[in-house]
């Protein structure tokens, strides 16, 4: 499985696409294939502050439930409105058409390169 | 709030030394499984799409690697009695070639596991056992037979079991054995030839839908699961995981060790306790207790819930009367039902909710859903 080089990631299995102060956010491919298929994604309303490593949205599966964990201090500016109505884009294209969130990033990142977070997973 | 996982790769894991393997480990690493750790086993738990291939179920078939299953034997002049004495059921009353859901319970009424009971010949029998319970079920038999002239055989790793499911399965399976399956019915076995490996051919499953089990020698699974992936596809036949076994299992109400039955619980709580036989002559473990159940009634028992919610009930969250809030219940099993479109769960409940139509609440990590009991299965299949 291969993960993208230009994006950064979370030990949650989350990845960050950083452009200066704004982050897109989504669940990596490694993800999508552990939790099986998405039928329903709860996010955070726009406007809402996050900070890192806190439960902020909820991926369910038909096999189970998992919270989405903020990656980064922020507020969230804007929500992929077609991955709400098609979770399933979680699994067939998680790093394009199924991003989750876009935050203004508020304070420091600490993330994972691909390099660390491929070891992570186990150089699948 | 129920507990949940921590993190984003609960139920994903690596192939490891620790866990066993079946004999068609290498057909599933090709085709692309993901694999999950069940009962010591490295099983698949899907190929694609856990939605897609419950679906194939449904509507075509689906192909299942079982071999996690435990295998059972028991052979001698008084096989059948001592099953009697040891299952709360009646083998002796299987017919030659028929199969009978049953249960092991201990003497307090617990369940210690559900069983397939096959009668393969009069003096012997095979049992199936769920792979988390098949050395409890094996130590405990070993016990109860003790006193018959009988001998219990584990051979678990003698056999592997392929499961073919679906409306299309009798057409897969045909064009590969010279059985008429139209006579092999419905928790039926026979001894026959499978291309070209001798099987046991039974007409049994856990999904809902009509389908096969076949008992094979270990050496000849890849074989036989090649030829019925190579007959079936053209049908629309997949290669299924256990998750959609479990989806399946759901909508058809079929309970699972673990979820809806237990040590704690007895078969009546289960709504099973049909599979209790007080009639038989041979005296068996369990039966003061679970008498006792019976006349006394259950304080709980298992409904089906629905609900039009966009979240879906889950094993442990709490059941709740919308009129005072008060706890009354706990979901066993629950998940969106890819037939249906909505969730779908399983629950006990105290015995004054149990009637369909009546209305709770599922508490769903801290808001409170509305459900609706619904007589259980969810689905039912058309005969054909």
């Amino acid at each position: 499985m291969s993960v993208p080089t230009e994006l950064h990631y979370t030990a949650d299995h989350e990845w960050i696409a950083l452009d200066g102060e704004l982050a897109t956010v989504g669940i990596t491919a490694f993800a999508g294939e552990a939790l099986g298929d998405v039928v329903y994604v709860d996010l955070p309303a726009v406007g809402t502050a996050i900070s890192t490593g806190d439960a902020c949205g909820e991926i369910e599966s038909t096999k189970s439930v998992s919270d989405l964990f903020a990656p980064v201090d922020g507020e969230v500016v804007e929500l992929n409105e077609a991955v709400v109505a098609d979770p399933g884009l979680l699994n067939t294209d998680p790093y394009q058409a199924g991003w989750l969130l876009r935050v203004k990033v508020t304070g420091p990142t600490k993330l994972l390169d691909a390099a660390a977070y491929e070891a992570l997973i186990g150089g699948e | 709030m129920a507990p949940r996982p921590r993190c984003l790769t609960e139920g994903a894991s690596r192939l490891m030394s620790l866990t066993r393997a079946t004999p068609l480990a290498a057909e599933h690493q090709q085709l692309g499984a993901s694999f999950t750790d069940f009962a010591g086993w490295t099983m698949p738990v899907r190929y694609t799409s856990d939605i897609a291939e419950h679906n194939a179920v449904r509507t075509t078939a689906g192909l299942f690697d079982l071999s996690h299953m435990g295998e059972l034997e028991v052979v001698g002049a008084c096989a059948a009695r001592a099953l009697d004495h040891s299952l709360v059921g009646t083998p002796s009353k299987i017919g030659l070639g028929r199969a009978r859901y049953s249960m092991l319970c201990a003497e307090d009424g617990g369940v210690i596991d559900d069983l397939v009971v096959y009668r393969l010949a009069d003096d012997h029998f095979l049992i199936v056992a769920n792979a988390s319970n098949t050395a409890v079920v094996r130590d405990e038999l070993k016990q109860r037979i003790a006193g018959y002239e009988t001998e219990l055989r584990d051979t678990t790793d003698d056999w592997a079991l392929i499961a073919v499911q679906g409306p299309v399965s009798a057409q897969i399976v045909a064009p590969l054995t010279y059985t008429d399956l139209t006579d092999l019915k419905y928790y039926e076995i026979t001894e026959t030839k499978l291309a070209n490996s001798n099987v046991l051919l039974a007409r049994t499953g856990y999904t809902g839908e009509d389908g096969f089990e076949i008992y094979c020698r270990p050496a000849d699974a890849s074989q036989i699961w090649a030829e019925l992936l190579r007959v079936g596809t053209p049908y629309g036949l997949k290669p299924c995981g256990l998750a959609c076994r479990d989806t399946l299992r759901l909508e058809a109400g079929m309970p699972l060790y673990g979820n809806e039955l237990s040590r704690e619980l007895t078969p009546f709580e289960a709504g099973l306790g049909r599979v209790v036989a007080f009639g038989k002559e041979e005296d068996f473990v369990g039966r003061e207790a679970l008498a006792r159940r019976r006349d006394e009634g259950a304080q709980r028992v298992l409904v089906g819930l629905t609900s039009s919610a966009r979240r879906s009930p889950r094993s442990g969250y709490a059941v709740l009367d919308p009129a005072t809030g008060r706890e009354v219940g706990t979901v066993t099993s629950g998940a969106p039902s890819p037939t249906l479109g909505h969730p779908i769960a399983m629950a006990y409940v105290e015995g004054i909710y149990q009637e369909p139509g009546t209305r709770l609440q599922v508490d769903i990590r801290g808001t409170h859903d509305d459900v609706v009991v619904v007589p259980l299965p969810f689905y039912r299949r058309q005969e054909s």
